[in-house]
Formats: structure tokens, C-alpha cells, sequence
């Protein structure tokens, strides 16, 4: 095992052997379950509104990596995704572009010339997406193709079934190992905290995804139920905000999966704000994975320009 | 022994097939039409009236989408839930519009047989109001009616039971949805109406009821981009221009029914017609 970078005494400690690292991980302090919860619930009854809510949307929309996984994609669905991410409301060329197109490893090289010049990162799933069960020469060939073909974020899945038997140096180093076959390529790091049964794993995963070098941790795939919840995101920012206290590193964290409505997306802004802080709230720091956020989004944009409520015909269908 | 001390109630709006407070939270209390306290309606807000029209548009595709036939026998087991609730009905008829039981009593049986009425034209709508166009050549073309989508209704203030029938009604019969602000003072007729259509076969959000100021809600409803249009009977003579003025910035179907307008004359298609499309279709021949 080898550390990534060169870390503080205690967190260079952590990663020394399988033993030290797995003695680290479960001397993080438990989560108090009840307590994120009420926090995460009481944060979100914030009201958020006028030119708050405007700015909100504004940067919620910043932060949305486009995406589409699905086994129906063509070039010509990637296409008009990576239209809408460069302008997502044609009528309104104010509206932010998006931070990235998030698509599989083959839809890559259509995103990434669509995308030449914009802005705009090309992210790509590897490392056998959505389950992980692969060998480490495929998941490894999956990361450095999509690098190759243009992707510049990478979005790989931890071996769930590793983490939860307790086999955490095996998750480390293929996180190490997926990071060096990224390159220059950011890499974000998803946990599946619906299959991590417990707040206190999704800590222990974060930490590890963290201390191996991943430059994101995002929460799902987004084909598991439940994919992003507020309580889940809260912890995840707790171990962002504390990995900077103490390596003055700023991670991301980005939520995805069932995350659909603009007050949704406000509530995880809200939480950015209140547990990570301020400078989480840009789209190198937090991310929404989402497709269908995007357009509610622009409906309540439309809502607070236009002064009267807008509907699903004003907006495309992808 | 003193008199018992009667049960209030305060009543909640119907959306998307279940009975949620207003967002606003607000009420207000209900009279007869002597003045007397008869219960509290909820007092729906723009919020609820973005909400009903969001479960109008969820609720469209599948009954527009469900057969005529269907939609028939949906209307009909109404009817028959309506029956059941017949003697609440004329008391709440009576108390809202100040009339005597035995008149109250014929405009209730009016509002079931126009309920019925209207039942029995889903399925006969396509062949009355489609047709098969004459064409020179070897091919067909269809003109078949099509419900318009989300309709906003805004019910008649004075015929709390008959009028809502008659303007509801033919809004679903075609497989339109709707979104009906029931009239201000005399709600209770339609309230009890929501109750019998929870607890009927019709799917939840096809019909949406807010109680409330007319006034309040309507042009919200009528400015949605997301409504299809949009009935003025209940309108407010002062604000009507503004409301039609507003329709037409999204293009709305707008129906200028006059609020003077007599429930108890025998109904015809125009309402049904209101909310209609025709789409034509060519078919070329088959192989």
C-alpha cells in the first residue's frame, strides 16, 4: 500500500498496512444516527426564496453533471445531451451551462467532440459500472479507455462486496490503482451508500476513498434504491470538511441518484453551506448527478422570471 | 342535561387523490345562506394550485390513455356513489342555496342524471364528433377528437351541486383532467363530491378541487403554462379580461361560459366540445 500524497503523521499512519488502515477506519468516531437525521431534516425546512432562490437555481444548474446511463444510448441521445449542457434553456442564454455530460465509456468521443472548447467536462463511468464485479486488468482497461477517448472526470465504483467483508486494502488499492490509470483525469469515487447499510460505513468509505486519492466521493449509481439522501450527503461533507481541517485539501463530494426537484437540489445547498461551508458552493467542490433535475430547474427559473408557472412543454425532453 | 355541542368540521382540498391541508394553512369559515356556521373550507393558495395542476398532468396520461368504455363505467359507478350520498346532498344543497328540500331534492337528482348523462357520451363522443374523411385516391383520413389536457375550471358560484356537475363532467368525459376552484361561499356540495370521487374508481388527480378564494386562484391557473385550458363560468366579472388576457399568453383554450348561464336546461355538447382536438390522420393502404 502506498499513500497517494504525502499526508499528515496520523492519516500517513493510516494507510501504513491493511491493519493500521482498517484500525484507522473503525476508530472513526460512530455516527449519531438520530442526530443527522433531525439535522439534515431541520436544515431542509429552510426557505429559500426571490433572488436567493435565483441564485440557487442559478448554481444548482452550474453544478448538474448531465447524465445519461442508460443501455438504450446512441450517439444521437449523447448528442442532444451535450446540446443541452452547453445552453440548457435556447431562450435564455443567461442560464449557466452545466459543469459536465456524465456518459458511459463507448458515448465518450461523441460527448467530448460535441463538448471541444465549451468548458464543459466529459465524464465517463468506469470500472465496471454500475456492480464493480470485474477483475482489476478490466476495470483498469475501462478507466484508461475512457481517459483515452477523451473523458476528463472518471467515475468508478468501490467493490462493495470487499468493503463490507472488511477487505479495505483491497478497495484502497484499486482506488490508488484506478487513480493512476486517470492520469490528469479527476477522479470520483462512488460509494454506494445504499448498499453500505450504515451511516457509520458510509464515514468508513468516505475516509477510505479520501486517503486512497479520490478527488470526489459521490454517493450512488443511481441504479440502486436508495440512491442520495440528505442524511447520507451530510456525512459525506463531514468527512470533506475534515479531511481539509487536516490536510488543508479540498475534496468534492457530489450526490446523485433521486434527486429530482429544484427544492431538493436547494436543500443539498443548504447542507454544502451549513456542514461543509462556503467554499463547497461551486461546481469543483459539489456536483449533482441527475438528468431530470436539470429540467425542473429551468422550470423554476422560468417560474421566477416569467412570473407565472411554467410547464414540462417549455422545456426538451431527453 | 345540556345540549350536545356539534362536531365542527374543517374540511381539506382534494388533490392528486388525497385530502391535503392548503399549504398556506389558512380556512375560513362556510355559511348557509342565512349566515349561519356550517364548517371550515381550506382557503387553497397558488402552491396548492401548482400542485393540483402538477397532479392533473400526472394523471392525464392514463386516463386519457384508458379506453372510452372504461372511462364510462368509471363515470357510472360515480353516479351511483353520488346516489348514496343523496340526502347529504340535498342538505348541503339546501342550507348553500337557500332553497326549500323539496327544490333541493330536484337539483340533486338533475346533478346525478347529468352525471349520467355525461357518462354515457365517453364512449360515443369519437364517433359523433370524429368521422371519415371522403378522399380521392387509395387511402383513408380520420379525424378523431382528442382531449386537450389539463383543464382549469373554474365552477359556478351560485349552482353549488347541478352547475359543478355540469361544468366537471364533460371536462373528464373525454379523458381531459381537471382543476376546479369550487365556488367561494357554497363549497360544502363540492366537497362532499371529492369525498365520493376518492372513494370511486377514478383515478387519483383526474379531478382536483380547491376551496378557496376564486379571486386568488385563478390567475394562477390561468397564466400556468402547464393548463390547456381554461373555463370561466365562476370568474369574477372584474377580473374575467385579465384572466382571458393571461390565457392567451400560453395559448389556452378559453371557454367564455357567462356565469348567468341555467344548470337546469337540458345539457348539449358544447361542453364537451370545448376541450376537444381533432387530430386527422392519413392512413395509406395496407400491403
Amino acid at each position: 500500500m502506498a499513500a497517494p500524497t504525502t499526508l499528515p503523521s496520523a492519516l500517513a499512519d493510516a494507510v501504513r498496512d491493511e491493519s493500521s488502515l482498517r484500525r484507522f477506519l473503525h476508530g472513526l468516531p460512530g455516527v449519531d444516527q438520530v442526530g443527522v437525521e433531525q439535522r439534515a431534516a431541520g436544515l431542509g425546512t429552510r426557505s429559500i426564496k426571490k433572488a436567493s432562490k435565483m441564485q440557487a437555481i442559478d448554481t444548482a444548474i452550474s453544478m448538474v453533471d448531465l447524465t445519461t446511463l442508460e443501455g438504450a444510448d446512441t450517439p444521437g441521445k449523447v448528442r442532444s445531451l451535450a446540446a443541452k449542457a452547453r445552453r440548457p434553456d435556447p431562450e435564455r442564454p443567461d442560464v449557466p451551462k452545466v459543469a459536465a455530460v456524465c456518459v458511459y465509456p463507448d458515448m465518450v468521443k461523441t460527448a467530448a467532440d460535441e463538448l471541444k472548447g465549451t468548458g464543459i467536462n466529459v465524464a465517463s463511468v468506469a470500472t465496471a459500472f454500475p456492480s464493480g464485479r470485474s477483475t482489476l486488468e478490466i476495470k483498469l482497461a475501462d478507466t484508461r479507455f475512457a481517459v483515452e477517448q477523451g473523458a476528463t472526470e472518471v467515475d468508478m465504483v468501490i467493490d462493495r462486496g470487499a468493503f463490507l467483508s472488511g477487505r479495505y486494502g483491497l478497495v484502497f488499492d484499486e482506488i490508488v490503482r484506478v487513480k493512476e490509470a486517470c492520469g490528469d483525469a479527476h477522479l470520483k469515487v462512488i460509494l454506494e451508500t445504499g448498499e453500505l447499510v450504515t451511516y457509520d460505513n458510509v464515514r468508513r468509505a468516505s475516509w477510505l476513498a479520501l486517503l486512497a486519492g479520490g478527488d470526489f466521493i459521490k454517493t450512488s449509481t443511481g441504479k440502486v434504491q436508495p440512491a442520495a439522501t440528505l442524511p447520507v450527503t451530510h456525512v459525506m461533507l463531514q468527512a470533506v470538511r475534515d479531511w481539509h481541517t487536516q490536510t488543508g485539501e479540498l475534496r468534492g463530494v457530489k450526490p446523485a441518484g433521486g434527486i429530482r426537484t429544484t427544492k431538493d437540489a436547494i436543500k443539498y445547498l443548504v447542507a454544502v453551506h451549513e456542514v461543509a461551508g462556503p467554499e463547497w458552493l461551486n461546481n469543483h467542490l459539489f456536483r449533482f448527478g441527475a438528468s431530470t433535475l436539470l429540467n425542473d430547474l429551468l422550470m423554476q427559473r422560468r417560474t421566477q422570471t416569467d412570473g407565472h408557472y411554467s410547464g414540462p412543454d417549455y422545456v426538451t425532453v431527453d | 342535561m345540556s345540549d350536545r355541542i356539534s362536531v365542527a368540521k374543517t374540511y381539506k382540498l382534494y388533490i392528486g387523490g388525497a385530502f391535503p391541508r392548503s399549504e398556506s394553512g389558512r380556512s375560513y369559515p362556510v355559511t348557509d345562506h342565512k349566515g349561519a356556521f356550517l364548517a371550515n373550507a381550506a382557503q387553497g393558495s397558488r402552491k396548492d394550485a401548482r400542485d393540483a395542476v402538477g397532479a392533473a398532468r400526472k394523471a392525464f396520461p392514463g386516463w386519457s390513455g384508458a379506453t372510452a368504455y372504461n372511462r364510462g363505467q368509471v363515470l357510472y359507478r360515480v353516479a351511483e356513489m353520488l346516489e348514496g350520498r343523496r340526502e347529504q346532498f340535498i342538505a348541503e344543497v339546501s342550507a348553500a342555496e337557500g332553497v326549500p328540500a323539496k327544490k333541493a331534492q330536484s337539483l340533486v337528482d338533475a346533478a346525478i342524471d347529468r352525471w349520467v348523462w355525461y357518462a354515457g357520451w365517453t364512449d360515443k363522443i369519437a364517433s359523433v364528433l370524429g368521422a371519415a374523411n371522403p378522399v380521392a385516391g387509395p387511402y383513408f383520413s380520420f379525424s378523431t377528437p382528442e382531449p386537450t389536457g389539463v383543464v382549469a375550471v373554474l365552477a359556478p358560484q351560485q349552482s353549488s351541486l347541478l352547475g359543478l356537475v355540469s361544468v366537471v363532467a364533460p371536462v373528464i368525459a373525454s379523458g381531459n383532467t381537471a382543476v376546479v376552484v369550487t365556488s367561494q361561499d357554497r363549497p360544502l356540495p363540492a366537497i362532499t363530491l371529492s369525498e365520493v370521487l376518492a372513494t370511486s374508481d377514478l383515478p387519483g388527480g383526474v379531478v382536483n378541487l380547491l376551496t378557496g378564494r376564486t379571486a386568488e386562484i385563478a390567475p394562477w391557473l390561468a397564466s400556468h403554462a402547464d393548463v390547456n385550458a381554461l373555463d370561466l363560468t365562476g370568474a369574477p366579472e372584474s377580473i374575467r379580461a385579465d384572466l382571458e388576457r393571461s390565457a392567451a399568453g400560453t395559448v389556452k383554450r378559453v371557454l367564455r361560459a357567462r356565469p348567468s348561464e341555467d344548470f337546469t336546461r337540458e345539457p348539449d355538447l358544447s361542453r364537451i366540445r370545448a376541450y376537444l382536438e381533432t387530430k386527422t390522420v392519413w392512413h395509406p393502404m395496407g400491403v
